[in-house]
């Protein structure tokens, strides 16, 4: 019982980090029906934004609360800059072109990325620095065996508030109306006055910052950065948003969890059905796969896709 | 006119060719004239450049070293570094061009083993000596009879592991987390789950991940659930260092194990404090206090401000055993090099007397670390079979000092029973 207890503490951990780098690809898409293919290199930038904010500030490891929360807002403040940037001189100037245009435009920004890193500082893996201590320090036990560590504990309570923020904004701000008037009918917004190129430039912003705090938060627990890690993590959140209904905001978070847990069940107990741990990257693709043939709109999604 | 075009380009394409196999031929059939050029392919930036960038040091502060005294029968030596970025097809591409375009006399390389796999069929079909470091598993020297290596090999690093782990850890659950995709880790898990369990000991958990894999915590909390003594992680340090991290994480107090794919600097930065009382085999160990590791390790933190991991050391001893090899051959002909490689005996290296056995293999002693405070500490040797430890203390420097335990350097204040550690190694002596 505590290992099973473990283990979904573990995936929902694992699943938190998905959750937020989809809550990006979801509302991208839901605003301009755009697969943000680059959105899982925005991740790498946001974690490699706070390793250098740290190296440059001179925060060295050690437990300090402040030290983490200056570097999860200087990197969200970068992810977002760089995210407006990708939108406004990458997506922009296509968008009046077909969609297929504007995807394969993404797939050329993701790789730029990627290569432009690896370029400038090679591939070799760089180490985070622990701000929480967790390398000296026993985690919290629960009962048996089943512990909850400082930086677990750490990342669910960042993300769950991170999403509040999101929930608050989209509902209850007057950017937030505008931003769902945007995504159902982009013409309509414009012509009722808003400023749409505005509102996709901070729908951008916001999706690009949550990245990047899934980018510090998961290095807090696994230090190992490099150019490459948004690759597979990008790969599988894009699964959780179309598992949850892409272009659903409670739909990605769901989806998320969802795959985050999946996956930690498949190391865990796989080895019972005969699916060695190895598999736990195929997964998340199998459950694509599943989605896409049983219930395309997700597990939230709404059965009407015309919208456009 | 397009008949004449291509007629034009099939002489050039033949010319340029000639061209090509005769200046080739030139440098290796002429002996005793030119530069004597060796190749090197390594990860120099990749997920594990940290073995290839040390390494690399290793075999330039030799050659240099070798130039300064006046060469190889009198001619320089000149080293050219290829980077595989850490990918076997690319190690397999770098070595076609060393041994083909560069007409290296021989090749040094790689460190993971997956990667000289790759590389060693390019160097055996072109009949150039290849000379591994420091890949121990047991098959790369098996693709072909110019592949050597001239360190210890797998079979030999899990069972020193494995006789760790029972006779001075007095461990009898063992559980094993390896890297699916690793010839190297898979390897040593084999080795290490057979002598552990010839020893009395029993694997009660294992679970694997892939290089790249950013989270354990599932694995971990399944071998956290069997209860293990101790967690055999025969991985290379990028992931080590997180999964050190996440096992504290999890609260799991036994130590973790590893070999020499840990020796690197930056499994500090990934693992920190997390790594302390876990401990390792390894090559050799920079507190060895002989005279001829002291002046290594010296020379090298003055060329390169930082400590000589075993890599390096490794890197350094392949260099000068070609150089020797050279020497002894007369001259660089690949067929008459080989057979000098070959007959290479108690060649006094820093990483300790290396002899080349029928296999291609040197057969070494290993030492165990502890890690403790960003260190590597010395905690014991374990000896080969058939290798007795004080014999070879005449002709090896490393194994110079009687007993590297008994030194007064400050890193052997920690271990408690070092001076008992040799009794399993004179054990398996007979």
């Amino acid at each position: 019982m505590d290992t099973f207890v473990q283990q979904l503490i573990n995936g929902l951990n694992v699943g938190a980090i998905y959750a937020l780098i989809a809550l990006g690809y979801t509302m991208v898409y839901g605003i301009l029906r755009l697969i943000n293919f680059a959105h899982g290199d925005v991740y790498m930038v946001g974690a490699f934004a706070g390793f250098y904010i740290a190296l440059y500030a001179g925060f060295a490891a050690g437990a300090s609360m402040v030290t983490l929360s200056v570097v999860l807002l200087g990197a969200m403040i970068i992810a977002a800059i760089v995210g407006m940037i990708i939108e406004r001189f990458a997506y922009r100037p296509v968008r009046k072109y077909s969609r297929m245009t504007t995807l394969i435009m993404a797939i050329g920004v993701s790789l730029l990325i990627e290569n432009l890193f690896v370029a400038q500082i090679g591939a070799t893996p760089r180490a985070f620095p622990d701000f929480l201590g967790s390398q000296s320090q026993a985690p919290y036990r629960l009962f048996g065996n089943a512990a909850i560590s400082k930086a677990q504990i750490v990342i669910f309570l960042v993300s769950i508030a991170l999403m509040l923020v999101l929930q608050w904004i989209v509902y209850k701000t007057k950017v937030g109306t505008a931003m769902r008037a945007v995504s159902f009918n982009l013409n309509s917004a414009k012509l009722m006055g808003i400023n749409t190129d505005a509102i996709i430039s901070l729908t951008f912003a916001i999706g690009s910052a949550l990245a990047a705090a899934a980018g510090v938060l998961t290095a807090q627990y696994n230090p190992n950065i490099d150019p490459l890690m948004g690759i597979l993590t990008g790969l599988k959140a894009f699964v959780a948003a179309v598992l949850g209904g892409i272009g659903n905001i409670p739909g990605a978070v769901l989806g998320g969890l969802l795959i985050g847990a999946a996956e930690t069940f498949v190391v865990g107990y796989g080895h019972h059905i005969g699916i060695a741990s190895t598999y736990r990257d195929a997964v998340a693709f199998a459950i694509l796969i599943l989605v896409l043939l049983l219930r395309p709109s997700g597990l939230l999604g709404s059965t009407v896709q015309e919208k456009v | 006119m397009k008949r004449t075009l291509l007629a034009l380009l099939l002489i050039s394409t033949l010319c340029f060719s000639f061209a090509c196999e005769r200046r080739g031929s030139g440098t290796n059939a002429t002996d005793g004239g030119g530069e004597i050029v060796v190749g090197y392919y390594g990860d120099l930036t990749g997920r594990t450049a940290s073995f290839g960038v040390s390494t690399k040091n290793g075999v330039e502060m030799a050659a240099d070293e070798i130039n300064k005294a006046g060469g190889i029968l009198g001619r320089r030596v000149r080293v050219i570094v290829e980077d595989d970025q850490g990918e076997p097809n690319k190690a397999a591409t770098v070595v076609s061009k060393l041994v083909n375009q560069d007409k290296v006399v021989a090749v040094l390389g790689e460190v993971a083993s997956s990667n000289s796999l790759a590389a060693a069929p390019k160097a055996q079909e072109a009949r150039v000596p290849m000379i591994s470091p420091s890949s121990t598993n047991p098959n790369v020297t098996q693709v072909g009879d110019y592949i050597f290596r001239v360190c210890f090999i797998d079979p030999f690093q899990g069972e020193v592991m494995a006789k760790f782990a029972a006779n001075n850890l007095k461990a009898k659950k063992a559980a094993i987390l390896y890297d699916f995709n690793s010839d190297y880790s898979r390897g040593l898990r084999e080795f290490f789950t057979r002598s552990f369990t010839k020893l009395g000991g029993q694997i009660v958990a294992e679970q694997s991940y892939t290089q790249g894999d950013r989270d354990f915590s599932g694995q971990l909390t399944q071998i956290r659930a069997a209860n293990p003594d101790v967690i055999y992680v025969p991985g290379y340090y990028g992931e080590v260092g997180v999964i050190s991290n996440q096992s504290k994480q999890l609260g799991i107090r036994a130590p973790l194990l590893g070999g020499d794919g840990w020796d690197a600097e930056q499994l500090w930065q990934l693992g920190g404090a997390s790594l302390n009382g876990n401990y390792i085999s390894n090559h050799y160990s920079v507190d060895d206090p002989s005279p001829a590791i002291k002046k290594f390790v010296a020379d090298y933190q003055a060329r390169y401000q930082a400590r000589p991991d075993a890599l390096a050391a490794l890197g350094y001893d392949s260099m000068r055993v070609l150089a020797d090899a050279i020497k002894r051959a007369g001259g660089t002909d690949s067929a008459k090099l080989r057979e000098a490689i070959a007959q290479t005996r108690s060649f006094a290296g820093v990483t300790g007397s290396i002899t080349i056995d029928k296999d291609r293999n040197a057969v070494k002693p290993a030492v165990v670390l502890k890690l403790q405070d960003q260190k590597f500490v010395y905690d014991t040797t374990i000896y080969p079979e058939g290798m007795t430890p004080p014999a070879s203390s005449a002709t090896s420097p490393a194994a110079g000092d009687p007993s590297p335990a008994a030194t007064t350097s400050p890193a052997t204040a920690a271990p408690p029973p070092p001076a008992k550690a040799a009794s399993p190694a004179s054990g398996s002596n007979r």
